[in-house]
Order: C-alpha cells, then sequence, then structure tokens
C-alpha cells in the first residue's frame, strides 16, 4: 500500500514541534522518544507500520484542542487513534504526523437512565460502556468483537457494527451526541441527549468519517433495557444455497432474531480443530439467536425451527441451558483465533445483499483455488456482511501481495452484485485503492468537498479512505 | 434545469410537507416514479423520489413488511392537499411514535441519488444493511430539506408488520407523572414501540407493544403490574386508529401555531408548562413535544435555554419569516453547515433561504 512521502522539513522541525506540544501541555502528554513512539506504529492491520514524530495523549477536550491548534499551525498532519484496533489501518501513522490518541479520555461523564443515555469521554472501551449500566439492567448495543479493547472514539470514526446489529443497528443509529474538536482547535457540541439533533444532520456525516473531520472527545449514547433472555439455535446445511435460503425465508417470516451467523466448512473445520465445540461435519452452518422472555424465545424459535425443518438441515440443535449455549457461541467466538492458528490472515467486510450469498460464496471458492489460497467465511448473514478470511504466509515472499490481490477480487464481487467494499471496519488504508470501484469520480469529489469545508488543510488522518491519486490536487493546493 | 437555473429552485415532491418559505420556480418530482427493486427476503427497497408514499405502503403490506418508523402524514396539521412522495419523507426525515424503538426514516435509509447544485447526478450509500464506505451523505442528505440536493432516487431497510399489537391506556395522568410512567415502561425490557401522553384535551397516557400474540400478551400483563402505580391500566386491542392519531398529532388539528421541540423526555413537561395557554402531545416517551401555541407566540424565547431544539410546523408566513422555521446551530457549527451548503450547491439554487439564511449567489 503506498503512502504519500513524510515531508522532509517536517521532519527536520521535529524537535521544534516536540517542544511547543510539551510547553503547551501537562508532563506526560507529550511522547517523543524513537523507542516508545514505536508503540504507535501501527494498528490491528499490522502488515503496515510506520512510527510517528510524536504522540500526544490528552486528558481533556481543551488538551485535544491545543494539540490540533498547535499542528494546525505549524501544518503537522494529526492522525487520530482510540485503542489502535482498527482491522483497515485506520489509524496507521505516517512519519511526519503526530498521533493524537484519546485512551485518557475515558470517564463516564453523565448516566440518564430515566431518559436512557450516557455520556462518556471518547476513549472508554465499548464494553465498558455497558459495564458502567449493567447493574442497573442497560447496555450498549453495538458489539464490535473487538468490544473488550476498542474504544468509543473509533466506534464513531468506523460507524462499527457487530454481531446484534441486525436488531440493534450500527454506532450512528445508537449516536445522539459528540464533543467533536475541529483541526484549528475548535470546540463544536452536536446533538445531546435528545434524538434527531438540530440542524444538518452533522452526527450521520462524522459517524464514519474515519477522523477526517474531527476529533471526537465525547460522545452520548443511547442505551437499552437488557432483555429477560437470549437463546440461540444451531442449524447445520450440506450446502450454502440452503442455507442462505433459511436465512431469506427467517426474515420474511416476520421474525427479528439479533443474531443470524453463518460459518462454511473451511471454517467450521478450523474451528472444530482449535475450540472442539462440536460443530456437526457439513457445509454450512447458521447460528440464530433470539431474545426475549422464556416463552418469547419458544415462539420464535418455534417458527425458526418450522422453517429450518421445511429445508431439510442435517443438524438442528436447540440449546436448553446456559452452558448449551455457550458451547453453540464457543466456535463461532473463536472462529477468528482458530484462523489465525492456520497462519497469517487477512479479515476482509465486504456487504451484499442477503439473495447473492449463494453466488458470492462459490466465486469466493474458485478464486481460492485460482489464487492457491484458503478462504474461510464465517459473518453476519442477516444483513450480508461478509467476513472472509483469508490464510497467507507473512514470511513467505509474494504471499501477502497475493492474499491482498485475492481480497480486492472478492471486494470487487461484493460491489459486482450490488454491495459494498465495508460494512463495518472501515476503508482506512486497506481499501483505500479500490474506493474508485464503488464510487465515480464526481461521488468521491464531493465526499472530498465535505472534508474540504472541516479540513480545509487537509492535515487530518492523511491518506486514509479517498485514493492518493483521486486526493492529490487537493492535498498539494492545501500546502 | 438544475443547470439550465438563473433562478432558485423550490423543490417539490408530492407538497404536502411545505414548511418553510422557500422560493423560486417549482421543481417536482413528481415524474421520478415507479420501484426499482423490492426483495421482501432482504428487507430491501429501492424506489424513484417521486412515488408516492401510499403506493410503497400498499406494495409492502402485500408481503406483510412496512416502513417500519412509521412516516407522520403532514396534511393532517397542516391542511395541504397532495400525496406525500418517497422523497419528501427523505429530505424532512419523517417518522412516527415507532421511532422512540427502530429508530428514524434516517436510521432506515441504505442509499440515495441525488442532483447537486452543479447539475451531476451522484450516488451514496447502497442497497445493502451495513455499509461504512466513504462518508455517510445519503443521511446528511435526509433531514435536509431539499436543500443541499435533490433527491431522485433511495433505498430503504424494511422491516416485517408485527402481527400482535396491543396498547396500554390510562387517562387522567397529570403531564410529569405521565413522562415517569412512559420512562418506567421504556426503561423495561418489555421492548415498548410507542409511547405517547396526549395532554390536550382529555388527558391519555399511551403505551403500545408489538410482536407475536402470546409475547404481547405476556408483556402487557407484567408492564400493567410495572406501571400499577399510576393507575389502571385498559388493554385495548390493535388500536391502529390511535397511533395514526399520534402519528399525525390529530389533537392539535385546530386553528393556533404549532411547534415540534425534540427535548430530553425528563424536561419535556416542565418545557410544555413554560408557553402559557398552549396545549400538547408528547410522543417518543416525552422526547417529542408537538406543541400548539397562541398565533406569533415566540416559542423558542419562552422556552429559553435547554437540551434539545423547536421547529415551527405550521403558523402564518409573516410568523414563520419573524421567527424563523428552523433551529440555527450556534456560530462555529453554523459555518461548517453554510460551507457544506456552498459545496452541495455552490449557486444557492436549491430551496433558498429554507433552513438557513440564503448564503449563495443566485
Amino acid at each position: 500500500m503506498e503512502m504519500p512521502l513524510p515531508d522532509a522539513g517536517t521532519l527536520a522541525r521535529k524537535s521544534d514541534i516536540v517542544a511547543r506540544l510539551t510547553a503547551a501541555l501537562p508532563p506526560g502528554t507529550v511522547i517523543s522518544d524513537v523507542a516508545e513512539t514505536r508503540a504507535y506504529e501501527c494498528d490491528a492491520l499490522s502488515a503496515y507500520r510506520c512510527a510517528p514524530l510524536a504522540v500526544a495523549l490528552p486528558r481533556t477536550t481543551a488538551e485535544v484542542a491545543t494539540v490540533l491548534r498547535l499542528c494546525h499551525d505549524m501544518r503537522v498532519p494529526v492522525v487520530p487513534r482510540g485503542a489502535g484496533t482498527s482491522l483497515a489501518g485506520g489509524s496507521l501513522p505516517t512519519a511526519d504526523s503526530v498521533v493524537l490518541g484519546v485512551a485518557r479520555l475515558n470517564a463516564v461523564l453523565e448516566t440518564d437512565l430515566p431518559n436512557r443515555t450516557i455520556r462518556v469521554g471518547s476513549g472508554r472501551t465499548n464494553l465498558s460502556v455497558t459495564g458502567a449500566v449493567e447493574a442497573d439492567g442497560f447496555f450498549y448495543a453495538p458489539d464490535p468483537s473487538s468490544q473488550l479493547a476498542c474504544a468509543i472514539a473509533g466506534n464513531i470514526a468506523m460507524n462499527s457494527g457487530g454481531a446484534h446489529c441486525l436488531k440493534y443497528g450500527v454506532t450512528t443509529n445508537n449516536l445522539l451526541g459528540v464533543t467533536m474538536v475541529t483541526m484549528d482547535g475548535t470546540v463544536h457540541e452536536i446533538g445531546g441527549a435528545y434524538l434527531d439533533a438540530g440542524g444538518l444532520d452533522l452526527l450521520a456525516l462524522i459517524c464514519g468519517s474515519e477522523g477526517q473531520l474531527g476529533v471526537v472527545t465525547e460522545a452520548t449514547l443511547r442505551i437499552l433495557p437488557k432483555p429477560e433472555g437470549a437463546r440461540p439455535v444451531l442449524i447445520g446445511y450440506d450446502s450454502s444455497e440452503v442455507a442462505g435460503a433459511c436465512v431469506s425465508d427467517i426474515i420474511k417470516a416476520g421474525v427479528l432474531p439479533v443474531a443470524i451467523e453463518f460459518m462454511d466448512r473451511p471454517c467450521i473445520e478450523a474451528t472444530e480443530a482449535f475450540a472442539h465445540a462440536g460443530y456437526p461435519d457439513c457445509e454450512a452452518l447458521l447460528i440464530v439467536e433470539v431474545e426475549g422472555s422464556p416463552a418469547e424465545i419458544d415462539e420464535q424459535l418455534a417458527i425458526i425451527l418450522e422453517i429450518a425443518r421445511r429445508h431439510d438441515p442435517v443438524e438442528l440443535r436447540e440449546s436448553a441451558s446456559a452452558e448449551e449455549s455457550a458451547r453453540i457461541w464457543l466456535g463461532r467466538k473463536s472462529a477468528f483465533g482458530a484462523m489465525g492458528q492456520m497462519g497469517d490472515y487477512m479479515c476482509l467486510d465486504g456487504t451484499i445483499p442477503v439473495s447473492q450469498l449463494p453466488f458470492v460464496l462459490r466465486r469466493i471458492g474458485e478464486l481460492s483455488v485460482q489464487f492457491g489460497l484458503k478462504v474461510g467465511n464465517v459473518f453476519h448473514a442477516g444483513d450480508g456482511n461478509m467476513h472472509p478470511l483469508i490464510i497467507y504466509d507473512a514470511n513467505t515472499p509474494g504471499q501477502q501481495e497475493k492474499c491482498e490481490a485475492l481480497g480486492a477480487e472478492i471486494l470487487k464481487l461484493c460491489v459486482e452484485v450490488g454491495g459494498c467494499l465495508t460494512g463495518e471496519h472501515g476503508v482506512g488504508i486497506e481499501k483505500r485503492d479500490l474506493m474508485d470501484y464503488q464510487f465515480a469520480p464526481e461521488d468521491l469529489d464531493m465526499q472530498m468537498a465535505v472534508k474540504d469545508v472541516f479540513d480545509p488543510g487537509w492535515l487530518l488522518n492523511p491518506a486514509k479512505v479517498f485514493p492518493l491519486a483521486a486526493s492529490a490536487v487537493r492535498r498539494m493546493a492545501a500546502q | 434545469m438544475v443547470i439550465g437555473a438563473t433562478g432558485p429552485l423550490r423543490i417539490v415532491g408530492g407538497g404536502t410537507r411545505s414548511f418553510g418559505v422557500a422560493q423560486g420556480e417549482v421543481l417536482s418530482t413528481a415524474g421520478l416514479s415507479g420501484v426499482t427493486l423490492y426483495e421482501p427476503g432482504a428487507l430491501t427497497l429501492v424506489v424513484q423520489a417521486g412515488t408516492p408514499l401510499a403506493e410503497v405502503e400498499a406494495l409492502l403490506a402485500g408481503e406483510g413488511q412496512a416502513l417500519p418508523f412509521e412516516p407522520m402524514d403532514h396534511r393532517v396539521i397542516l391542511g395541504t392537499q397532495g400525496t406525500p412522495t418517497m422523497g419528501g419523507m427523505v429530505a424532512a426525515n419523517v417518522s412516527g411514535p415507532r421511532r422512540i424503538s427502530v429508530g428514524a426514516c434516517r436510521d432506515f435509509l441504505l442509499g440515495v441519488r441525488f442532483v447537486d447544485g452543479a447539475g451531476r447526478v451522484l450516488k451514496n450509500g447502497g442497497r445493502v444493511m451495513k455499509n461504512v464506505t466513504g462518508y455517510d451523505l445519503a443521511r446528511l442528505l435526509a433531514g435536509s430539506h431539499g436543500t443541499l440536493g435533490v433527491l431522485t432516487e433511495v433505498s430503504l431497510k424494511v422491516l416485517p408488520v408485527a402481527r400482535a399489537s396491543v396498547t396500554l391506556v390510562l387517562d387522567g395522568l397529570e403531564p410529569v407523572r405521565a413522562v415517569q410512567a412512559l420512562s418506567r415502561a421504556l426503561g423495561s425490557p418489555y421492548e415498548v414501540s410507542g409511547a405517547a401522553h396526549v395532554a390536550a384535551g382529555q388527558a391519555r397516557t399511551l403505551i403500545r407493544l408489538e410482536g407475536f400474540a402470546a409475547s404481547v400478551r405476556y408483556r402487557a400483563e407484567r408492564l400493567c403490574a410495572a406501571l400499577a402505580e399510576f393507575g389502571d391500566w385498559q388493554v385495548v386491542p390493535e388500536a391502529a386508529d390511535i397511533w395514526r392519531d399520534v402519528r399525525d398529532v390529530s389533537a392539535l388539528a385546530g386553528a393556533g401555531d404549532i411547534w415540534r421541540v425534540s427535548c430530553r423526555p425528563s424536561d419535556a413537561p416542565g418545557l410544555a408548562a413554560r408557553v402559557p395557554g398552549s396545549d400538547a402531545v408528547f410522543d417518543w416517551g416525552g422526547g417529542l413535544i408537538w406543541l400548539r401555541a397562541a398565533p406569533g407566540t415566540d416559542v423558542r424565547a419562552a422556552l429559553g435555554a435547554f437540551d434539545g431544539h423547536a421547529t415551527l410546523i405550521r403558523a402564518a408566513p409573516d410568523v414563520k419569516a419573524r421567527l424563523g422555521v428552523f433551529p440555527q446551530s450556534a456560530a462555529p457549527l453554523a459555518a461548517i453547515e453554510a460551507g457544506l451548503r456552498a459545496r452541495f450547491d455552490p449557486r444557492g439554487v436549491f430551496n433558498a433561504g429554507l433552513m438557513a439564511p440564503a448564503g449563495g449567489v443566485i
């Protein structure tokens, strides 16, 4: 992946830049020692690494504003960072940038149970938002797999989803307000503890803008009452087509499960070898989970099982206890780890219309053979969000390039059938150069024009989202 | 038409939601009609912007599905004629009582095709459920009231219609107690899909439960017990007409100005009381107040500072011109909004002056 050449002038000014930041901020806020900045050289897309010029770890919105204003005045690029769990390289630094980490802004600022909202510092981890209201019977719905580690700031930047968003929506559907600092150091208050912010829907624009419009320091989030209970069923089929048809029929029947997860044979075999969850030997496996009181769960599962039986399953397993539920989820939850045992892997994130599922799975199988790399599929079937995992060996010369080429082919396939490049991980640097497949030049131009408004100098999170060639004129003009 | 425009254009779908005071030659989307794609098994709908909403609702009903956010019909309070369109619904981000549980119109928007102020045909989003590819311009256009571009096609997620529905009804609660009851219900695990208090006329508190029959029955019993301290709740089956009246704010259909206030639910009773002589309908558990005030009342001034905002939905043109229809953002944000308008519509062609002071050159 090509990154822009670091600005030699900025690199030469390093000591001056660090000195100005250090002088304006409390002790311990700015890191510039090469050994220490290396900890920020990459995120979860660890194939790409580049240590930044310096790292700032402010504790308050005012300090964030100071960092941004100084960097703006010195024309130093800034790479915002939540917890560094992006799979798309969303917080990959450039050598001439300052990484602005929000991890220290992690307090619960206000909990308002009667109005079902919580306001937190954006560095707070996703799971600890739920942790703050769990004892009162509430939870925060979006649940990305990385929820133990990932920060709300990153969730907002990437508009993160999760396994349960079929029912509860993704981040943009659960975000009510933000405090955001633009690159020039201006602090903005957008929305709040009420529905549908006034004026233009800037919350929607900020959510998923990959930290390129501003740095979110606080967020007001919608919290929901916890359901009385949840129970999964496991359904095995001898073909992906049949499993896909079953998913479609469940949705059409008017049942709204909280999750419909799909695993294919390579993935089932890998997880069995790794986690011994007792999954059946079959081509496709569905885990369908419903929520409610025991009676409600029975009623919904009866409908789902009736549909499942109609499609002639090779296995049908209804959980009768918490242990059995955990066992059903065990394989799914360890799927990434299991695939990781087989080698290095690249996790894709394209979304397709659910009706195209069988065709796309067949084509991925063909491409896998053609490129000679194993691909396992584990994904959120209810909303068509695929997660093909390509297994490769990073130490074999040429394998990473081959893996990336296969990944690009799969993502192009997603776009061709009416889908998109990324459903919940974001574009980052990983899918940046494929944006031309999904968007016409004028579509990208309009998006870049939005960035012009928030960040006219193009300093915030450089080299992400837009193909370098598409943004070249703007970046040159900004200098 | 956009490229050739020499003066402002007023974008009109069905002409039923003319809140503002936009000037100019009419650009009608009526010719853009028809369903491009409907896949019930994928819960996906793609339609041309000028397609009548009623036509789409009938199509969806045939498959047991619906637009879950329950778009209100503004004709009831505005007295407008015509047929609401899909484009108008999205442009005004129109939702109804179910917004409290499932989300707003914009939450179900998957993608748009639109024409910008330079006459370029652009697209954003798509037709899939999850999509974070590039910036979310689709939702930015939802609720922009045609000030950023002319919607030509919209893609939406739809949902199955619930098989059964009941409504818990209690008469005579004061607004403060009513909102407490609604908050209690919405904070329970019983999946409330409507929570309203009609204070205008006979005070009536309404809580809706939807789903499968046995489940709805069970939840109604539990909720009546949990809310027993507020009174003896009556359980009414179906009650579609009650919720249509809440959705369309029928209780305020008579004379007077109508304001729409978004706020913290627990602030709602106090806020409504700050406007003397007003009538109120509280929806979204109190988070949405419909206020009917004496003609010409500056409700924003009466409300003072609060977490939220107020929009003037119905008033005489001179009152709308004096008080402004839409809430204005704080200075730094207003500059960003003006910047966005200048990028989407450099000449200020679309619905000039509708949401913010006209800044274009036409």
